[in-house]
């Protein structure tokens, strides 16, 4: 047991200042945007872009959701519906889930968070965000030329040989988005390892250091498979070359052992930042250190490995052998060691802590909620009896809605309303933070807990419609859209009071918090070289209880 | 005043957010060295598809692969290895700063690279005489075979276009070096691009070493 910090930090006493010069108003002019090396400058470019796509995958769900509201197919015909929901999987897992967190947050602060002045190959950073861009318009392309019927996963070899939709450009825009996130995932990992300031040494790293660390390491090594199996994919369909086609005597399964040998592993790509921004909003508004920092930090490594062991798992009902799927079985139990391990450690990092309920606190402790019940369900669909009575059902969709949108979103949310006075020096309507961090966790609940029984009942996923005479889907429907409603609200309501505070505002001051980290040494917005004066690094990470350590 | 400011004298190769060419030299190396990593792993696609049906038509690859011609497979992978020994020259003119070395031992290596690509031209283009193109036009002698023999060449030339993809991007990069060693841009103390670029192309003769054997001799 330690006392903590209950005073406000020093900085915070002071009158609120906004710099004269920082790295928003250094420069003038769309061009010096549009050029920028500047780390903090690309990830706004990320930040609109994302958020952009963030839209256009919503519209999607909420189709979806207007489509099942009721029993018959009313609304979309069965073809439009299988482009509404690839649409919606396609934009929200390629341009938004994999992305979000990286390409906003980490680029803004893991070279602050670390002491440097930027990442190291800014060029390469600035290129990736136009590879990512150049992506999308292949994504759009595909989506206004007609869409795509496919589902996300591309499955072959409906996708190769039967599909009469834009199964290359939509293939093509996947694949050229997955080069920027390996470009950010290297960069990530140099600046890492090359680029810390004195003192700031690897048991001295923020977890979300740590964190975005091994999700980068996910992204040079699952990335470039998904890459070349998308690339086999447009080859069997414009050169007519055999690689899945069983037609040609090709193997289907081949196709998704090699997908999901990325797309099992991409899941932590967007959980693992998302845990290292709870990590910081959960020490933060505690006031104390991590508890078990090492141990954190392993299991974000720890994840990331076992995470690339366990892709078989969404193969239980293909030719897999027996032998095969235990063994896929056991190792997707194991994942669950250092994921219970992280929130273990946060809840213990609660306990006794002076618990401050701000805002991205809100957000932090709903993605601690959803995350574990996404993260048990996960176990079911592990367990072979169980993934096969709910294969391919709501309950599947239940379950990787709770883990990505219930994890990833809800820690981006947090992270981006902690950061945000930083981000643009600037404080928004804490009231209004907190009506829609509400919102956000009643309507996800309300959304996605229905499809747990949904699918428990029977419903597969992807059907445009359903039997009339199952009266209690229908219920489970109506409140599951119900809540899609709710939810949208809490999505749409930040848009508004952010950018409200981007533009009126009241100035934040270097550390509206009183949090702990070098990216509150520096001013709010930090200058361009991120720090006036490189910073020496003399004190372990969360430094919150001094006699602690 | 920032950190490296406090260096009087600036090489014009040190990028601002870096302290030192060390420390930039490092972070350079590092990256290219992980690019390579997700190289392995892109080609590892490919590989795993040989794998898996090479073991599934074993008499049909086996058979396919006489179709190539071994002797222009072999030659290439003399050019190919004389190219990586000309890049690997360069590296060290570049570290001992001979300039004229540098520029021979560059262009040596765009020669070589250019008579790889050739010669794969000529390879593909005795396949679509002989129908060994995957599509309609596809034939094969052993009509049991077939099907193997379609996924074989796919693979074929999956990967040997792939490889050569990298080969014709390496070239691109070669001409800017060449120009750059031609000014005396590279000097004992920063050589960083020729020696992350021998990386590069050693990493690309190396994917052929592989497939070499795989797809012309076994």
């Amino acid at each position: 047991m330690h006392d903590v910090r209950t005073e406000p930090a020093p900085s915070a006493s002071q009158a609120p200042t906004t710099p004269e010069v920082h790295y928003i108003n250094a420069t003038h002019g769309a061009m010096s945007w549009f050029f920028t090396k500047d780390h903090k400058r690309i990830a706004l470019l990320y930040l609109y872009a994302v958020s952009a796509f963030f839209l256009v995958g919503g519209i999607f769900a909420m189709l979806i959701r207007l489509e099942l509201a009721t029993p018959r197919g009313d609304l979309l015909t069965a073809e439009t519906y299988n482009k509404v929901f690839t649409a919606h999987g396609v934009v929200m897992v390629f341009f938004f889930l994999i992305p979000v967190v990286p390409t906003i947050l980490g680029n803004f602060l893991v070279p602050i968070m670390i002491g440097a002045k930027d990442l190291a190959f800014p060029r390469l950073n600035l290129a990736s965000w136009y590879v990512y861009m150049a992506g999308g318009l292949f994504g759009v392309a595909a989506l206004v030329s007609g869409g795509v019927d496919t589902g996300w996963t591309f499955y072959t070899p409906y996708s190769t040989a039967a599909s009469n939709t834009h199964v290359v450009l939509t293939g093509l825009g996947a694949f050229i988005a997955g080069f920027s996130s390996i470009f950010t995932g290297i960069n990530f990992i140099v600046t890492i390892h090359t680029m810390r300031a004195p003192g700031m040494t690897w048991d001295r790293l923020p977890l979300f250091i740590w964190s975005h660390y091994a999700a980068s390491l996910i992204m040079i090594l699952g990335t470039p498979v998904v890459a070349v199996t998308l690339l086999m994919v447009v080859l069997e369909r414009t050169l007519g070359l055999g690689f899945f086609n069983p037609a040609l005597g090709g193997d289907p399964v081949l196709y998704q052992h090699l997908f999901w040998f990325y797309s099992h592993p991409a899941v932590y790509i967007m959980v693992l930042p998302a845990m290292g921004v709870i990590s910081e909003l959960v020490s933060a508004f505690s006031r104390k250190p991590v508890f078990g920092y090492k141990m954190v930090a392993i299991a974000s490594l720890g994840i990331a490995l076992v995470g690339f062991l366990v892709w078989g798992h969404h193969m239980f009902t293909t030719s897999q052998s027996v032998l095969a799927a235990m063994v896929f079985s056991i190792l997707s139990f194991l994942v669950a060691i250092p994921s219970a391990i992280k929130v273990f450690n946060w809840t213990a990092t609660l306990y006794r802590g002076s618990v401050e309920l701000a805002s991205p606190m809100l957000y932090a402790l709903g993605f601690i909620g959803l995350f574990t019940i996404g993260g048990l369900t996960g176990l079911f669909l592990a367990a072979i009896g169980l993934d096969i009575h709910v294969h391919d059902t709501y309950f599947v969709v239940a379950h990787f809605h709770y883990v990505m949108v219930g994890g990833t979103v809800t820690a981006y949310l947090g992270g981006l309303h902690f950061w945000w006075p930083k981000m643009t020096g600037k404080l928004y309507s804490e009231g209004w933070a907190k009506v829609a961090a509400v919102l956000v966790f009643v309507g996800f609940n309300l959304t996605f807990f229905p499809q747990f029984v949904l699918g428990y009942l029977g419903m597969p996923r992807r059907y445009h419609a359903y039997p009339v005479e199952e009266l209690s889907w229908q219920v489970l429907n109506i409140l599951s859209s119900a809540g899609a409603s709710i939810l949208g609200i809490g999505f749409l309501l930040p848009a508004f009071y952010l950018t409200y505070s981007a533009l009126k505002g009241q100035p934040a001051g270097p550390n509206p918090w009183g949090a702990y980290g070098l990216e509150w040494e520096t001013t709010s917005p930090p200058p361009t070289a991120n720090f006036e004066v490189t910073p020496i690094v003399t004190k372990p990470a969360y430094y919150y209880a001094p006699e602690e350590h | 005043m920032s950190h490296s400011s406090a260096h009087a004298a600036h090489h014009p190769a040190l990028q601002h957010h870096f302290d030192t060419l060390e420390q930039q030299q490092n972070a350079s190396t590092l990256g290219m060295w992980m690019f390579l990593v997700t190289e392995v792993l892109f080609f590892g696609g490919f590989f795993m598809a040989y794998i898996l049906y090479r073991w599934m038509y074993n008499a049909s690859f086996h058979e396919a692969s006489h179709e190539l011609n071994v002797w222009l497979g072999l030659f290439n992978t003399a050019v190919l290895i004389g190219s990586s020994l000309t890049m690997a020259l360069a590296v060290r003119a570049s570290k001992t700063g001979e300039k004229s070395a540098l520029v021979f031992f560059l262009i040596a290596t765009l020669v070589l690279g250019s008579i790889f690509l050739g010669v794969k031209v000529v390879e593909y283009s005795e396949k679509f005489t002989h129908h060994l193109v995957p599509g309609k036009h596809f034939a094969f002698h052993d009509a049991n075979l077939k099907n193997g023999a379609e996924i074989y060449f796919s693979l074929y030339f999956g990967m040997t276009g792939l490889h050569a993809t990298h080969m014709i991007l390496g070239g691109f990069v070669l001409v800017p070096l060449i120009v750059m060693a031609m000014k005396g841009r590279f000097t004992p103390e920063w050589y960083t691009p020729i020696e992350l670029f021998g990386l590069y192309w050693h990493f690309v003769d190396i994917v052929w070493i592989f497939l070499f054997p795989l797809l012309y001799l076994m």
